[in-house]
């Protein structure tokens, strides 16, 4: 509720915008909403079609039950009120695309009523967001106008698909929050497992609603929930890029500003994103706007969900991005809000990060009991029972057994945990970002706790590391067995580093003696000492030394 | 032609049985009757010879092995609503012409799974819209009665081309739907037995749709056993169809015939309509009378909201008609009219592919859903929808059965009421209020009116009690002993 910094100049003084959005998020299901047919992508055009999806005269709808528990399990992830009792309702109108002449919706009566989630801004700072309600509606099929000139090809694949959407509250206030509210509900439908949320395959599309106000008009909004305070918005259809989306909202925010100051008003009209040319123009207005004569779907019973039934969903929900990071900051240390971000972005990743601190810890002071819980509870994220056990078996273990509190534990394997945090947020992250894959697949291919496993104890350096992962990346392998087969092991030998050094300060004595003055140059020094030994030398030792030598 | 064909479905199953006849043997001569009558009634929209002759032979095969289901080798006909696989179904509608299924609607299915044989396709109003059968893109349907000065009658509707073919005992049974009274009426009309079961009893899956809530899909038959049969034969629980009721179907066929002494009998006084001939409250008192004498206890009931039942109705079904005929757009199967934008193809394929009656509706259910209406029109016709099931609910608190009469008139004459949209929907003003509340209904005949013309009664009981309708229908049935039949003209 917090006001915005964000401000748009314009010439008769500063505006801001207000924004709800309204995303459609593919539910991940192997079946469509209402028929049995085959929802995989990018399969040939009209093969997954049964004859409920083509509307076929006397064919009536089922529904998916897997598919009502997507919905749940997302509402729950929403922190949202389940609704025990919902309704479908046809939403009528015409078009090729669409062969019953009605998308079954739920218009008054949703599955899933209020909520909120909690964002992060780019700063790192966090904002929340109202969630006022998710349904279930149907795709529609797909019309394809660029294949002949004179006529439209339909695509009926997706007619009929589930889909959820998920409409929320005017609480966005930045083109960046907008983005990082659909990223922030993007990462948790797919902890939850209910959406991919690729956008480039439409599973996860936005309608954008923006508006513009004065400086304190949106506070006083939020005191009396009267939208009077709010200027008209207008509609952005189907945007389908977090880019696109910003793109969109400054472009809109700015033309209705200046319809405004140039003594216009706005009409409440539904809006298309260009792309290509980065502007919005209008579909249609509210005249225009259909009448979609909604009424409850008689071919279906009103939905209705047993407490114990959403209970049951509720307590097996997999461990979300939100608690991920409480944990990973309480149980490993990890204090850095950018590596917490990162880690717990895809719930693949943060998997990858825990097994490898189970690994780094295999072979010596984790003991089995606690790296059998964590393993466990790894399975737990993925396949719901016996979490509790899990956290159980962690927590005795560490405050009872070895008589660990959470800072002891910290203390004995923060460092560590931020070591691996620091290989998987830096090298890692890039690598897949330059081999456009995901994190979590690059870290799979990596023995990553090998690595860090063998900074840790001395074998290699840092920089040293960083040559070895590129040669996992390229041939995989065993860390150890690289560094051994290749010579890379550091030189700890300090008669070796001594001779190095000592012929160094032999054949440049004058670099020698400013060093007195410059403490700073003794950093050329090691870098000579380094490129003679081919990065092999213990950075530590041969500080050490050189210390000793050139400092007295 | 033997006489073959005017045995009841359970006489002719048993002679099945007992090999004194062949389902083939019957199944020709069926065949030939409706070709034959085809010309004067026009009760037909499709045959499939070589389907009905092979069902009837793998029907020869199981009898023969002493095999078979309950109507095992009985020639039945198929109101043109029902998908029947690889043959025409049309709703009588031109919109429809020439759409064959590649599949077979659940009520057909299991009918056929009991061992019934496809027979044919009947005319209906198109769409079932009408109660009269002339709506038909095919013409009207001709009654087999014909009036005194010997004009021709509609069979009601909308399933009229059903009951024409049962009245003139071309069949052994037929399906309908009923709607709002499209199998009752007609019932009435051709001195037939039709039943409507409580909602769910039957899957609509397969059937076209008119209105999703008020349609029942149920029988015609030549008698309140052979529509026990029939029924039995068509329902069941359908995983397809979310309305279909999970419950066990209880045997019909023991009803028929059980005693009704002790039965606590309704009458209604709202259905005491002003102008309603005196032959048919002389119909009714007679009904009443019968079951007095056969031991029921007859009951003065009210039923308070009847009035709103026909106005409630015509606003329900058509809105949700409107809804489920949006489908028919010409885009995947059916009629296309071309035009040179999108809406011109719109408008000129459903222009041209829906008769009038289907038009008027889809603009009246178009307009009640519209915004700024929904509230004063479908909202208010659902509430009073409630009143009617609470009616309903309080009148079964202290009877068992509630007794009215089928329809307000006899059949009436083919163009008379053709003009007059109110006139012909208040021919459902007895039957609307079962088709709202879900209840199960039959009609019965029950005398003739003073041209000799049939007249039907209606039995309403409460949800999933067909068995006590069927047995204060088959006490109705033998007291009136009416077995008149139509002078052979087709």
């Amino acid at each position: 509720m917090s006001g915005t910094s964000y401000r748009i100049a314009g010439a008769t003084g500063d505006w801001e915008i207000v924004m709800g959005l309204e995303v459609h998020a593919q539910v991940i299901s192997n079946a469509k909403l209402f028929s049995g047919a085959a929802t995989a992508f990018g399969a040939s055009p009209n093969t997954q079609v049964s004859l409920v999806d083509a509307a076929m005269p006397g064919m009536l709808p089922v529904i998916n039950g897997y598919v009502v528990e997507q919905a749940v399990k997302t509402g729950l992830g929403l922190n949202a009120k389940i609704n025990p009792w919902s309704r479908f309702d046809r939403k009528n109108y015409f078009y090729p695309d669409l062969p019953q002449g009605y998308q079954i919706s739920q218009f008054q009566f949703p599955i899933v009523g209020e909520g909120e989630i909690e964002c992060e801004r780019e700063d790192g700072s966090r904002f929340t967001v109202g969630i006022e309600r998710l349904h279930l509606e149907q795709d529609a099929g797909k019309s394809i106008h660029d294949l002949d000139p004179s006529h439209t090809y339909v695509d009926l694949n997706r007619s009929g698909v589930a889909l959820m959407e998920i409409v929320s509250r005017p609480h966005i206030r930045t083109p960046d929050e907008a983005s990082a509210y659909v990223s922030k509900l993007r990462t948790i439908l797919r902890y939850l497992g209910t959406c991919g949320g690729d956008m480039e395959k439409g599973q996860l599309r936005a309608d954008v609603n923006v508006s513009v106000c004065r400086p304190g008009d949106y506070e006083k909004f939020r005191e009396t929930g009267d939208f009077g305070h709010l200027g008209t918005r207008c509609e952005i259809k189907n945007v389908n890029s977090l880019r696109f989306i910003r793109q969109a909202i400054e472009f809109e925010a700015k033309r209705q500003i200046d319809i405004i100051e140039e003594g216009g008003t706005i009409d409440q009209e539904t809006r298309l994103f260009d792309a290509n040319t980065g502007v919005t123009r209008s579909m249609r207005s509210k005249e225009e706007a259909h009448d979609y004569r909604y009424f409850p779907d008689p071919d279906l019973l009103p939905l209705e969900l047993n407490e114990d039934w959403i209970e049951m969903v509720r307590e097996h929900l997999p461990e979300l991005p939100d608690q991920k990071r409480v944990r990973f900051a309480e149980k490993f240390g990890i204090d850095n809000v950018e590596y917490l971000d990162a880690l717990t972005a895809e719930r693949e990743f943060a998997d990858e990060f825990e097994k490898a601190f189970v690994a780094l810890f295999e072979s010596n002071d984790l003991a089995k009991e606690v790296r059998l819980a964590i393993y466990q509870h790894l399975h737990v994220t993925v396949d719901y029972p016996g979490k509790e056990t899990a956290e159980s078996v962690v927590e005795d273990f560490l405050g009872h057994n070895l008589g660990f509190d959470a800072e002891d534990h910290r203390k004995t394997y923060g460092k560590d945990a931020q070591a691996l945090a620091n290989m998987l947020c830096g090298q890692v992250r890039a690598k897949a970002a330059e081999a456009g894959v995901s994190a979590a697949e690059v870290a799979r291919k990596i023995d990553v706790a090998g690595l860090v496993k063998l900074i840790k104890d001395g074998t290699i350096s840092g920089k040293i590391a960083k040559d070895v992962f590129e040669i996992l990346w390229e041939e995989g392998g065993d860390p150890a067995e690289i560094v051994e087969s290749r010579g890379l092991k550091q030189v700890t030998d300090t008669g070796a580093i001594e001779a190095v050094i000592d012929q160094l300060i032999a054949d440049n004595p004058d670099q020698a003696a400013s060093v007195k003055e410059k403490p700073k140059a003794m950093g050329w020094f090691v870098g000579q000492v380094m490129k003679a030994m081919q990065g092999k030398a213990n950075p530590q030792a041969v500080n050490e030394i050189l210390c000793k030598k050139l400092l007295g | 032609m033997s006489d073959l064909l005017k045995l009841s479905l359970d006489e002719v199953t048993t002679k099945l049985k007992a090999k004194e006849v062949s389902a083939t043997e019957l199944a020709k001569e069926a065949l030939a009757a409706c070709e034959a009558a085809q010309p004067a009634l026009n009760a037909f929209t499709a045959f499939d010879g070589d389907k009905t002759l092979a069902m009837a032979a793998a029907s020869d095969e199981k009898l023969a092995k002493g095999e078979g289901g309950l109507i095992e080798g009985a020639p039945i006909a198929i109101k043109d609503l029902f998908a029947v696989e690889g043959v025409s179904t049309s709703a009588s509608s031109n919109i429809l012409k020439g759409f064959k299924p590649t599949y077979e609607s659940t009520v057909t299915s299991t009918l056929w799974d009991n061992g019934g044989v496809f027979l044919c396709k009947t005319s209906m109003d198109e769409f079932a819209m009408g109660s009269s059968n002339e709506t038909a893109n095919t013409g009207p349907v001709n009654n087999p009665w014909k009036g005194p000065n010997g004009e021709m009658l509609t069979p009601g509707g909308s399933s009229g081309g059903s009951a024409a073919a049962v009245a003139a005992d071309l069949c052994f049974g037929a399906t309908g739907t009923d709607t709002g009274g499209s199998i009752r009426q007609p019932a009435a009309f051709t001195g037939t037995v039709g039943v409507k079961a409580t909602y769910g009893r039957t899957s609509r899956w397969g059937t076209i749709a008119f209105a999703s809530s008020l349609d029942h899909p149920g029988p015609f038959a030549k008698t309140v056993k052979d529509s026990a049969i029939l029924l039995q034969a068509m329902s069941g629980h359908d995983p397809k169809d979310s309305t279909s009721l999970p419950q066990d179907v209880p045997d019909f066929v023991a009803a028929v015939g059980q005693s009704v002494k002790g039965l606590k009998i309704g009458v209604p006084k709202e259905y005491r309509v002003d102008g309603m001939p005196e032959e048919i409250e002389r119909a009714w008192q007679a009904g009443i009378e019968w079951l007095k004498a056969a031991g029921c206890e007859i009951v003065d009931i009210t039923l308070p909201h009847t009035k709103y039942a026909l106005p409630a109705y015509y606003i329900v079904a058509p809105a949700e008609a409107s809804s489920n005929l949006a489908r028919y757009d010409g885009m995947r199967y059916g009629v296309r009219e071309e035009g040179e934008d999108l809406t011109a193809v719109y408008e000129n394929t459903r222009a041209a592919g829906f008769g009038h009656e289907v038009q008027r509706r889809i603009m009246i259910g178009t307009y009640v859903l519209s915004a700024g209406y929904y509230d004063a029109y479908y909202l208010r016709a659902q509430k009073v929808r409630t009143r009617i099931l609470q009616d309903f609910d309080e009148a079964f608190k202290t009877v068992d059965a509630i007794l009215t009469p089928s329809a307000p008139s006899a059949a009436f004459a083919i163009g008379s009421k053709s003009d007059d949209p109110i006139a012909m929907y208040l021919n459902d003003v007895f039957t609307v209020t079962a088709n709202l509340a879900g209840v199960p209904a039959m009609s019965v005949p029950a005398g003739s009116d003073k041209d000799g013309l049939p007249l039907g009664l209606q039995v309403i009981t409460r949800a999933l009690d067909e068995e006590t309708m069927f047995k204060v229908g088959a006490a109705l049935e033998d007291a009136a002993g009416f077995n008149a039949k139509p002078e052979k003209w087709w």
